[in-house]
């Protein structure tokens, strides 16, 4: 059963009421953890449920594990699906939620029972398999019908911006969570959303999805460094994006760790981490300055680009800081490419994640 | 109570709506009580009135099951999907409502009548609708139906159709989803349209009295002892009725209140 997971969309062409896709070619490989992003009303859902074969595309094909699936029906498919807002039936507690799919499947009761264990478990919902879904929080439901799409093996899993409706605290935990649980199953999956960092932080690869088309597929890396279209960068924004580890110096100063740098930060994260700062929080200086901001660096300019009233300059430290000025600051400074400058963020500036 | 009577507005709508519900409670109020027990159960041992209330009881739970069995697919149906000529169909579903009950028996009869093709055809089998049980029961489906199909639709459409969906992707065909997720999400909803069809086919005149004067149903012979008797003897019947009616409808209300409570 080698590459059971792997998915190809071939040239599928997608006409449903408001939403149009366009040309949409993906490979995902078996085990992969892919994203797709892109803003609201992109058509992310109708996509994701096109490939579980809730709709039918009007042209392209679907292949799962190299199988041509397209004509097969959704339950024969062997793909999970979470939504957004959980969909857990109402009329069911938890543990029969979870166990919804193995009881199609004709398994006997002590294996059921023993899987929706071993699954809540895995989710950490054990002491709540009695509980009826809307007595839970957000949260708790959402890992319930993680557990529910999972319990079955599928070869895929889909998940449609599983964290949005989440508070920021336990998006943050659940994030972690589907980090560890890919890790540990290997369930190819693939993830919605329109959060940059929640793409950047699980997607090994991501696509960005904009008015139904598949607009770049690449590594994190490629999309914000290289965006290869205008909208890509708009949407991505041009934000300074570092991936490295964090290290503490002592109980209070943490450091993010990169290559070249050591870029001090304030988190509670530890390990490997991103770590952005707005282009817009960095001071440009001719001299070193002397402040309460704990990063300074020096370096120089090797580009300038012109915005009508801001302007990006770009300055190599190693690595390349974006920093956003005044035309007036470029002006009265006089800067230049070439020309060695410093620059100052304060390590709070500094969005680890 | 406070809050009814906050201040002078809600205070003198209170009276205006007491007037209503007076005028509602009054007249049945005075018709149950006015035979006394006694005369109630006599009534009650009158075959003739045992037979009828029987015969109505009857017939409105069969014309209940035809549109249950027909009409919760056709509910299921407007509620997911778009079709051309929906409007048409939604349309013909609620014209029972605003038609005349009498109306709905003399175009009944133009299909079902003794010399009709259709009449004819089921004369063969040995159903005739003309001055039978049968007549009254498609009586009462005609002009009911609407409640059924209508409720079970709102029913169908508070059901998020991404729960079906969440079904299907485990695993469940079209048919084991309709049965393990839509229809018992859907169910109270349902039932509340069932227990509204049925009392409202126990209820009908108009159309059955022009299909089936007899055998006679309750509504019937209510208005029949009303015209031969007068009020005097009509009076214990329609008594019996309206209990019977107002029970139907206190479960009615149970069940709906008990799926509000639980949302």
């Amino acid at each position: 059963m080698t590459a059971r997971g792997y998915l190809q969309v071939r040239d599928l062409w997608i006409d449903l009421k408001e939403f149009h896709l366009r040309e949409i070619n993906l490979d995902v490989s078996d085990g992969e953890y892919f994203l797709i992003l892109g803003p609201t009303g992109a058509g992310k859902t109708v996509l994701l449920e096109t490939i579980a074969g809730l709709y039918q595309p009007c042209k392209g094909q679907i292949l799962l594990g190299g199988n041509d699936i397209t004509a097969v029906p959704p339950e024969r498919r062997g793909i999970g699906f979470v939504y957004q807002d959980y969909m857990l039936f109402p009329h069911m507690n938890v543990a029969k939620n979870i166990a919804f799919g193995l009881r199609l499947r004709g398994i006997d009761h002590k294996t059921v029972e023993e899987r929706v264990c071993a699954f809540s478990q895995l989710l950490g919902i054990d002491h709540l398999l009695h509980r009826s879904p809307r007595t839970l929080s957000g949260g708790e439901q959402q890992r319930a019908s993680l557990a529910r799409a999972l319990v079955v093996e599928p070869q895929l899993l889909l998940l449609d911006e599983p964290l949005s409706a989440l508070d920021p605290e336990t998006r943050e935990g659940l994030q972690r969570e589907l980090a560890r649980i890919h890790g540990e199953l290997g369930t190819t999956i693939l993830h919605v959303t329109h959060d940059f960092e929640e793409a950047i932080t699980l997607g090994e690869r991501i696509a960005v999805l904009n008015n139904g088309r598949v607009v770049q597929v690449g590594s994190a890396e490629d999309i914000f460094r290289k965006p290869n279209s205008e909208f890509v960068a708009h949407f991505v924004g041009t934000r300074n994006i570092f991936r490295g580890k964090i290290r503490s110096e002592d109980t209070r100063h943490k450091v993010l760790c990169l290559d070249e740098v050591d870029v001090a930060v304030v988190t509670d994260l530890v390990g490997d981490a991103h770590g952005s700062v707005r282009p817009e929080d960095i001071i440009i200086s001719r001299e070193s300055l002397r402040s309460s901001a704990l990063n300074c660096f020096r370096g120089h300019i090797i580009d300038i680009a012109d915005r009508v009233s801001i302007v990006y300059v770009t300055v190599r430290v190693p690595p390349d800081f974006v920093c956003i000025i005044t035309k007036r600051s470029l002006e009265e400074m006089m800067l230049k490419e070439g020309q060695e400058v410093h620059i100052t963020f304060k390590a709070s500036a500094v969005h680890v994640f | 109570m406070k809050e009814l009577f906050a201040n002078r507005m809600r205070a003198s709508f209170v009276v205006l709506g007491s007037l209503l519900i007076v005028f509602v409670a009054w007249p049945l109020l005075r018709t149950v009580t006015a035979p006394g027990p006694a005369v109630l159960w006599q009534t009650l041992l009158d075959e003739e009135v045992r037979d009828s209330i029987l015969l109505t009881f009857q017939s409105s739970l069969i014309a209940t099951g035809i549109a249950f069995a027909c009409g919760v697919p056709l509910a299921y149906l407007l509620a997911r999907a778009d079709f051309p000529g929906k409007w048409l169909i939604e349309g013909i579903i609620d014209v029972p409502i605003v038609v005349p009950h009498s109306a709905a028996g003399i175009a009944l009869l133009m299909v079902f009548g003794r010399r009709t093709l259709f009449g004819q055809a089921f004369g063969h089998l040995g159903i005739k609708f003309v001055s039978a049980a049968p007549g009254i029961v498609i009586a009462m489906l005609f002009v009911s139906l609407s409640l059924l199909v209508d409720a079970a639709r709102e029913g169908f459409e508070a059901v998020d159709p991404r729960l079906e969906r969440v079904a299907r992707t485990l695993g469940a065909s079209p048919w084991r989803t309709f049965w393990c997720i839509s229809f018992p999400l859907a169910w109270r909803s349902i039932l509340s349209g069932i227990i509204l069809m049925w009392a409202r086919g126990l209820s009908e005149f108009g159309a059955v009295v022009i299909l089936a004067y007899h055998p006679m149903v309750a509504p019937v012979l209510l208005y029949e002892r009303f015209l031969s008797f007068g009020l005097r003897y009509s009076r214990p019947v329609a008594a019996l009725m309206i209990l019977i009616c107002l029970a139907t409808f206190a479960l009615l209300r149970v069940t709906a209140g008990r799926k509000r409570g639980e949302a």
